[in-house]
Formats: C-alpha cells, structure tokens, sequence
C-alpha cells in the first residue's frame, strides 16, 4: 500500500462515505436550522439589548453591560456545558439542541449588541439634534434616523460575528446534538474512518462560502449612500 | 424701526429673557435676551465660542436652560406642561453642517417628521415635501441622496425639510460657514426669499454683508452676553463698544 493508498483509504473512503451520508446530511439539516434560528433571535435581541441600553437607565444598563460582558469573555463551550449539566441538577431539563440554540443566541445577542451600541454612537449628534428639532420623539429619532445609520455601520463586523458564532454549532457534538459534527463523529466511531470528518469538513465549508460571499455583497450595497 | 429694547410695546413670537447655560463651571450664556416680532430677521454675530449656537439650542430646547424663561408666542417653552415635540415643529432648525439624514433622498428627508411626527399620510407628506423642495429650487433634486448633492443644495433641502413644518419662527445656526463661497449665494437667495414671504428668523452668521442688508435687529455677543443691539446700520456704521470695534475689525468688515 502506497502512501497515498493509505491516505485515501483512510480520508477519501467511497464506501464509507455512501454508507453515512444520510445520516450527516440528516446533521445539515439540524446544523441550518439552529444555525439560522441563532442568527435570527441572537441579532433581534442583540438590537433590543441596544435599544434598551439607548434608554439611558442606569441600573438596567449596570446589569446588562455586566452580562454582556460576561457572554463575550467566556468560550461558548463553557455556557452551553453549565446550563446542559447544571440545570438538570436543580430539576430544570432543556433538551440539547434547544441548549446549543440558546447559548449561542445569548452569546451572538452579546456581541450584537456591542456592534449595534457602536453603529449608535457612533452616529454624528447632529443627526439626534436635526430629527428632534423637527418634532420627533426620542425614539422615533432612533427608530427612523439613528438605527437605520447604526445598522449599516454594524453590518461588516456583524456578518464576521455572526458566521463565527453560528459555526459553534459544532459544539453540540459535545452535548450530543446531532448536527454535522455529531453525526459525522459518530459515523467516525462505526466506521472506525476519517472519511465522515472531511465529509462535514466539506458541508461546513458548502454552508459558509456562500455566507461570506454575502456578506461582502451586503456591505458593497450598503457601501452606497456613505460620504 | 423697532429697536430690541420695547418688547412691552410690540408682540413677541419668540421672547427669551435672562437666559443662562452653564457646562459644569463654564457659563457659556451668562442672562441674554433675545426678542423678536413677528415677520422681523434678527441677526446674531460674534466670535466662535461667544454663545451664539447655544442661544439658539435653547430657543427649541435642543439644550436646556440653565436658568432663564423663553417663550414661544403664548407658550412657555420651558414648563414641564409644554409638549416640547409640539412646539419643536413650529420653531425649524437649520444647523451649520446641514446635518441631513444619509440613508434618506431629499424627498424622505423632508417627509420624515411630516409623516412621524405630524401623522401625514405618505401622498399629502410627498406633496408637501415637492412643494418646499420647489421654494428652495431643488424640485429636481427629489431622488437624490445628500451625498450626490453639493453643499449648498444640501442646506437648501435643509431649509425645505424645516419649512415643511410650516414653523411660526426659524433659526439657523451659521447656514452658511461650511460653503464654499460660490454656494453660499444659492443659501442667501432662498433666505432673503424667505424674508420677503414675511418668515420670522433668527440668523447666526458672519455674514455681515448680508445682515447688513436684510437685518432688522443685529445682536453682538461675545463671552455669553450681549453686548450691544440695535438696527444694522448703526451697529456696522457706528458701533459703542469696543469690544464690537474690534470684532468688526477682526473679521474685516
């Protein structure tokens, strides 16, 4: 056996890839749908963790930037273990996919808010200034003015968050998800074969080439109208 | 004409008296009035850092008065009981850097507050907007963005979105300073244009030129008080205080 011959027999295994893929194409579905359930509830409650912040309540804000702050420094792994393992144990039972998708939602959440407070601020106070001297409200100031602005300038650091976020929902192989990594980790035991690996190595890179792409033809768009 | 000093004898639109705004030790405004009839343009000039734009923020209550009471025809602009969003809309603002909103065309700059503030529906807010992108020349700049459009014809849409309101008084803090001096004509035509249709102004400017011409009042502040008021021809021609000697002098006028 050359030393290629092994390589493939052991990464590029026809058989044992057949005799897998619908199992880990079964794991693509769980994987799109957490992950696109994450990027929608973490970057809708990472714009009302913002708005909320923008309401300028001292104690609230005392709270959640302590919280977000906790989110953002710790490794996800180490969220989605305490709350699978802990919870259990004060009789609080969440089952495994509904666990990854809410960590990641709440880590996603934190890191979307810090963008979207950035887009905020960052909008010129002129901006405020001209929308209230016509009569508008606070919050329509920053419904209709501040948060349209905001959101154009959050969205290059927000697509690269976002894409790295939801790619942790490979971490549910640790909880027994059965998402791409899981089902391929476990056809891996079966078959005793590396081949199920650099088949979800190959679906990863399938699901998120497209992602980037997009998001680079989102910030082209929304490149537009800015000075 | 009517000198500042009467404002028992005429009606006020606007009557701010012994207005102060201080930022933790710095008293920017140190008790200024500042009164205006109804159809008269006031001008403010000074140095940078005299008060002027603060002045002016207090007028609409983008700053608040440290002390002081202003007055909006019959409203007291400074009672809790004042519905300030309300009364925002008939006092326009027109702000040196233009300050339009990026995302928005001309035509959605000048609908936003017809329809979210005022509750337009979006056809009336349209024709509104078209009408007073017209009044300022611009009715073919409708679709486009602030930033396909030049300073001058920004601060036109400007004017046009704080005319939409139909504001009773306008204030416009240095329309001009951030033109090049070719644009600054097109501002100063609409302005003198609506001096003539009969608007209650407001003007911070060094545009000593122009306020001698169309002015009725000219206030000189400098170190957040007045200095000295009074009707442009007489403040240019024969200034009484030292201090506007030397701003004149200053700015070579």
């Amino acid at each position: 056996m050359t030393s290629f011959e092994r390589f493939a027999a052991t990464f590029l295994d026809t058989d044992v890839a057949l005799r897998y893929a619908p199992q880990i194409l079964e794991g693509v579905v769980t994987t799109v749908a957490i992950g696109l359930a994450v990027v929608v509830t973490g970057l809708i409650a990472g714009l009302a963790l913002a708005v909320l912040r923008a309401c300028d309540l001292k104690l609230v804000n005392l709270v959640l930037i302590q919280v977000v702050d906790m989110l953002r420094a710790l490794p996800p792994l180490v969220i989605i273990l305490i709350i699978y393992f802990g919870l259990p144990s004060i009789g609080i039972v969440i089952p495994s996919a509904t666990v990854l998708w809410m960590s990641l939602s709440a880590v996603l959440a934190a890191f979307a808010e810090e963008v979207f407070w950035a887009g905020i601020v960052s909008t010129p106070s002129g901006q405020w200034m001209a929308a209230r001297s016509t009569g508008l409200s606070y919050f329509q100031a920053l419904r209709f003015v501040v948060l349209p602005q905001a959101v154009r300038l959050a969205i290059p650091p927000l697509t690269n968050r976002t894409i790295a976020i939801t790619k942790n929902t490979a971490l549910g192989s640790a909880i027994g998800v059965n998402e791409i990594l899981g089902q391929a980790m476990s056809a891996e035991a079966f078959s005793a074969n590396a081949t199920p690996l650099v088949m979800a190595a190959v679906l990863y890179v399938l699901i998120f080439i497209p992602l980037v792409i997009a998001s680079h033809a989102l910030e082209r768009r929304h490149a537009g109208w800015r000075r | 004409m009517l000198s500042a000093d009467d404002g028992l004898s005429r009606p006020l639109l606007l009557e701010a008296r012994g207005v102060r705004k201080s930022y933790g030790a710095h008293e920017v405004l140190k008790g200024v009035d500042l009164l205006v009839a109804p159809g008269e343009l006031v001008f403010l000039i000074g140095p940078s850092g005299s008060g002027k734009s603060t002045l002016l923020r207090c007028c609409n209550r983008l700053e608040e008065p440290s002390a002081g009471s202003i007055r909006i025809g019959d409203v007291d602009l400074l009672s809790p009981k004042t519905d300030i969003n309300q009364m925002r809309r008939e006092i326009g603002m027109v702000f040196q850097s233009f300050n339009l909103y990026p995302h928005l065309d001309a035509l959605g700059n000048v609908t936003l507050a017809l329809r979210r503030a005022m509750g337009k529906s979006r056809d009336e807010a349209a024709r509104i907007a078209r009408e007073n992108l017209e009044r300022v020349g611009l009715a073919d700049k409708a679709k486009a963005y602030p930033a396909e459009l030049s300073g001058g014809q920004q601060q036109r849409v400007a004017i046009a979105r704080a005319l939409a309101l139909e504001p009773k008084i306008l204030l416009m803090d240095e329309p001009t300073s951030a033109l090049d001096p070719e644009l600054r004509g097109d501002v100063l035509a609409v302005v003198r244009g609506l001096r003539e249709s009969g608007m209650t102004m407001v003007i911070a400017s060094h545009e000593m030129q122009f306020a001698r011409e169309a002015a009725d009042i000219v206030l000189f502040l400098d170190d957040g008080v007045v200095v000295e008021q009074g009707a442009p021809e007489a403040l240019f021609g024969a200034p009484g205080h030292e201090r506007t000697r030397r701003f004149l002098r200053d700015v070579r006028y």
